[in-house]
């Protein structure tokens, strides 16, 4: 698909529609390459090509959306599309109207089109064999084109493609002891593959001596970049969305009331500009460059969708459907990565989180595990690599009154999420030293 | 369309391949909510496409594509051949040693009354209905009453000649509230996740009691408000069985799945504390825990009469009297291993690969009632309704939380308490399983969200069970 292959679909729509009704047209599209590793060997090879449509009709305030799939051909897709008019056209009737519809009635276009050069996967496949060769390399490689488009009655069009790609791998020393680390981006560079796995391999090492349990309790825990993710993709799911602080559902509800608050260090913006993915939204609204969500350890900001500013009276936002952030950032600190084991002294040494939800949502209290590389740390050096652990903790104390220190550089970490379709969501953190992070089990 | 599928699917199959499959599937859904008496828009979807699996050279390869026209399909077959003859040498399994079936039938799921075929504005009346149901009292946040529905075709073929049809319905209705007072919240549900989930028609709505049930959800949440804390200690907790399939899930499914034990899934959705040597060895639980995979449970909501590999879907005890038996592998991962497993190999949808899933994966029920299980606790948790699930990557420890809990003092529920969590380790969990409920007490429950898998794949799975008593378990609330 391409935007004037879009436009046709647009074009056909808008002409087989009675006066009156209006629509949106939301389409996405992929052309990815998934090959699935085992011990350093193949275990799924494939390509997947596809693409799907959400039509919305629009007769006043009642509207209904059909959902279909895209083949790619030109009069399959229109007569899918003429398929699916037709039986919303005969639904319509029955929908009682919305009062909280919400769409964008002033005019955006957009067109963001990153050019890419994405390699044959066939030689990533190699070069992934040869270079794991001698390890237990796990994971996938997922790459290709993908695209995003949208349209209107008004006259809207907004079109994001991107070729990207990702190898999401861990090296597996044994059990679940293991490295994880990914390498990514809109290109492909082979002296890139061989440096990661090369560090990879050398993290390994350390995970040679026998495993150490620690008993429950609190532990300083430096919080490598990655888990840090974790934590506040946790957040990011009810935290700053509109609809959920209205119904009391959000674990910031208590930051957000001023009767708790963050460290003032703690910054956070969703960050669309500096994103991987589209900046306009299902409703055609156009996604502001940044939302400040947390400034001076306080909330101020909310991710708010068209639905939600019409029911609760507030703006909207550009935010999705699901008001969760899709280009999270948090600020950095000055604590640099070279001198994290030092400043941590004696605790945890945390490369990974895994698995997180709530304890108690109203107290923002959530557990989870730690897995891959996670060490026991003696006044500065690592020490044996420890078993997994149960955390039980609170986030407004991780990042309130426990933080210590905030790592000075900042990770960036592509979504390797393939439910459905290649996200483009990224988050870009720093590390976290925390003063106790609380292990039950 | 499937007839001209299957004829073009003939005339574009290759000499060379030692296996060429077709998988069709033709899903449509549609989603139907009524949020605090207003209608939501109505989505409708329908998702039709194929996937092309190749093996040849020794290798396998597959390609997805939603173009069905006869060119398209031709470019599917070349791209998965193309595949597997890159990756013969480099693969985790040498295809050619595989014996894949041939299977040729029809299985279609029940039902009894079509709810999709009722008329779109009395579908809404009944969940407005249900909605207003919910609704009426102080403190009430936000209340919602939603039907998914879905009709599945699925055609397989191969090229030794195989073909299957089959077809399914499906509904998943929920009910949810939030109550909120003083900045504090709850939630109560009907399912949890979507748990409510079954095969069937309009008479599934009935079987929850739609309307009622939202009376009950909407007490209990407010009832949840005023409660206090669940208390905190070593006691026995009766798990409802809409907390047991979660638990079922969590700490039997998953960590006997033989991808995961082959270590597939190590770099996501884990690896597992089973390994190969315990199957037929080891005590996974205490005498009364028997475990069935069971694609015939009529109304179940993984249902089905093949796999997505074409293997036979037969019922098969996996656990029974606690000792472990069989794993949760389709007929790839029984090759690679060398064990015997089930008709277990799934795709969520024709744009993902089969890999091992659970399906009906259910606790056979035992001969207590629900009173004498209550009966049997000096001191405990009655548990009711998943809220909460976390679990290591071995599937070991695990901490999960559910929506609802009453205590139990001296063999009688008493009040009800908020945040009841539990904590343990799968591999002494089930051996602290003391009774299980009767058939009076086994409900048939299923969720659409199980996720594993790279690319990811999120699946529907069914879970029947009974309640369960557990003794000596690490019990705890919320925050204040």
């Amino acid at each position: 698909m391409n935007p004037q292959s879009f436009g046709v679909l647009v074009d056909h729509v808008a002409n087989a529609l009675p006066v009156g009704i209006g629509f949106t047209l939301n389409a996405s599209g992929e052309q990815s390459d998934f090959v699935r590793f085992n011990h350093a060997k193949v275990r799924q090879p494939g390509t997947v090509q596809q693409g799907d449509a959400d039509l919305r009709l629009i007769d006043g305030k009642r509207h209904t959306t059909a959902q279909l799939t895209l083949s790619g051909n030109a009069e399959t897709d229109k007569a899918r599309l003429s398929d699916s008019i037709a039986t919303v056209l005969a639904l319509l009737p029955q929908v009682p109207e919305d009062p909280h519809l919400l769409l964008s009635e002033e005019v955006h276009p957009t067109v963001q089109s990153t050019p890419t050069d994405i390699p044959s996967a066939q030689a990533v496949v190699q070069a992934v064999c040869e270079e794991g060769k001698g390890t237990d390399l796990v994971g996938i490689y997922a790459g290709g084109t993908l695209w995003r488009a949208f349209a209107n009655h008004h006259g809207q069009r907004n079109w994001f493609d991107s070729g990207s790609l990702l190898l999401d791998y861990s090296l597996v020393h044994s059990a679940d002891k293991a490295v994880k680390s990914s390498i990514g981006g809109t290109s492909w560079d082979r002296a890139e593959l061989a440096s990661s796995v090369s560090v990879a391999k050398q993290q390994l090492v350390a995970l040679d001596k026998p495993s150490r349990t620690v008993e429950p309790g609190s532990y300083r825990a430096w919080l490598a970049p990655a888990a840090v993710a974790e934590l506040l993709e946790l957040m990011s799911m009810d935290g700053f969305s509109e609809r959920a602080h209205q119904m009391g559902a959000s674990c910031l509800q208590r930051v957000a009331s001023g009767e708790a608050s963050m460290d003032p260090r703690v910054r956070l913006t969703e960050d669309t500009a500096g994103g991987l993915g589209p900046a306009f939204q299902s409703a055609g609204f156009v996604k502001p460059d940044h939302v400040v969500l947390v400034a001076d350890g306080k909330l101020a900001g909310k991710l708010v969708s068209p639905r939600s500013s019409a029911e609760y009276g507030v703006d909207a936002n550009g935010a999705s459907a699901g008001e969760s952030p899709s280009s999270l950032v948090m600020a950095p600190g000055e604590l640099a990565t070279e001198e994290a084991l030092t400043a941590l002294g004696t605790g945890i040494w945390v490369s990974n989180l895994w698995y997180l939800n709530y304890s108690d949502r109203n107290s923002a209290r959530v557990t989870g595990m730690t897995r891959f590389a996670t060490f026991w740390v003696e006044d500065g050096k690592i020490v044996a690599p420890l078993s997994v652990m149960r955390f039980d903790a609170s986030l407004l104390k991780l990042f309130g009154e426990d933080l210590e220190a905030i790592g000075a550089e900042i990770a960036f970490l592509p979504s390797a999420s393939t439910y459905g379709s290649r996200s483009t969501d990224s988050i870009r953190v720093p590390g976290m030293l925390v003063k106790a992070l609380p292990f039950t089990l | 369309m499937s007839d001209a599928l299957i004829q073009t699917f003939r005339e574009a199959l290759p000499a060379g391949p030692d296996h060429v499959s077709l998988r069709w599937m033709d899903k449509r859904e549609t989603l139907l909510t009524v949020r605090d008496d207003v209608v939501q828009a109505p989505v409708l979807a329908h998702d039709v496409g194929v996937m092309v699996t190749v093996h040849e050279s020794g290798g396998l390869g597959y390609a997805a594509t939603a173009d069905l026209s006869p060119s398209g399909l031709r470019a599917a077959i070349e791209r998965a051949r193309q595949w597997a003859k890159a990756v013969g040498a480099i693969s985790v399994i040498d295809t050619r040693t595989l014996n894949m079936p041939a299977p040729k039938g029809e299985w279609r799921g029940p039902m009894t009354t079509s709810w999709d075929a009722l008329a779109l504005s009395d579908r809404l009346d009944r969940l407005k209905r249900a909605c207003a149901a919910a609704g009426g009292r102080e403190h009430i946040a936000m209340r919602e009453a939603s039907v998914l529905s879905s009709i599945t075709e699925t055609l397989y073929l191969t090229s030794a000649g195989g073909e299957v049809r089959q077809s399914s319905v499906a509904m998943t209705p929920e009910i949810e509230v939030f109550t909120l007072k003083d900045g504090h919240s709850q939630r109560r549900t009907l399912g949890g996740l979507r748990g409510a989930s079954r095969q069937g028609g309009a008479e599934i709505l009935d079987a929850f009691a739609l309307e009622a049930t939202a009376t009950r959800v909407r007490d209990e949440a407010i009832e949840l408000l005023d409660a206090p804390d669940c208390p905190t200690g070593t006691m026995d907790i009766v798990l409802a069985p809409d907390q047991m399939m979660l638990q079922i899930h969590e700490s039997i499914g998953h960590p006997i799945e033989l991808d995961r034990i082959l270590g597939d899934e190590r770099n996501y959705a884990g690896t597992s504390f089973v390994t190969m040597d315990m199957f037929g060895t080891y005590q996974y639980g205490s005498d009364v825990l028997n475990v069935s995979f069971a694609p015939d449970e009529p109304g179940e909501f993984a249902g089905y009469g093949w796999d997505d590999d074409g293997t036979k879907g037969e019922r098969v005890l996996l656990i029974e009297n606690g000792l472990l038996k069989r794993p949760l592998g389709g007929a790839i991962s029984q090759a690679r291993a060398g064990i015997n497993g089930v008709a277990n190999s799934r795709a969520s949808s024709w744009n993902r690969p089969p890999i091992d899933r659970m399906a009906n994966l259910n606790v056979e029920p035992g001969d207590t009632s629900l009173d004498k299980l209550i009966g049997g606790v000096e001191r405990g948790i009655y548990m009711q309704t998943n809220l909460s699930w976390s679990i290591d990557d071995s599937r070991n420890k695990f901490q999960f939380g559910c929506e609802y809990g009453r205590e139990i003092v001296d063999g009688e529920l008493k009040g009800v308490v908020k945040n009841p969590n539990y904590r343990g380790i799968s591999a002494s969990f089930w051996r602290s399983l003391a009774t299980v409920g009767d058939r009076s007490t086994y409900e048939i429950l299923g969720t659409p969200y199980c996720g594993k898998g790279e690319p990811n794949q999120v699946i529907g799975v069914g879970h029947a069970s009974p309640a369960c008593h557990f003794s000596n378990i690490s019990v705890f609330g919320g925050e204040a």
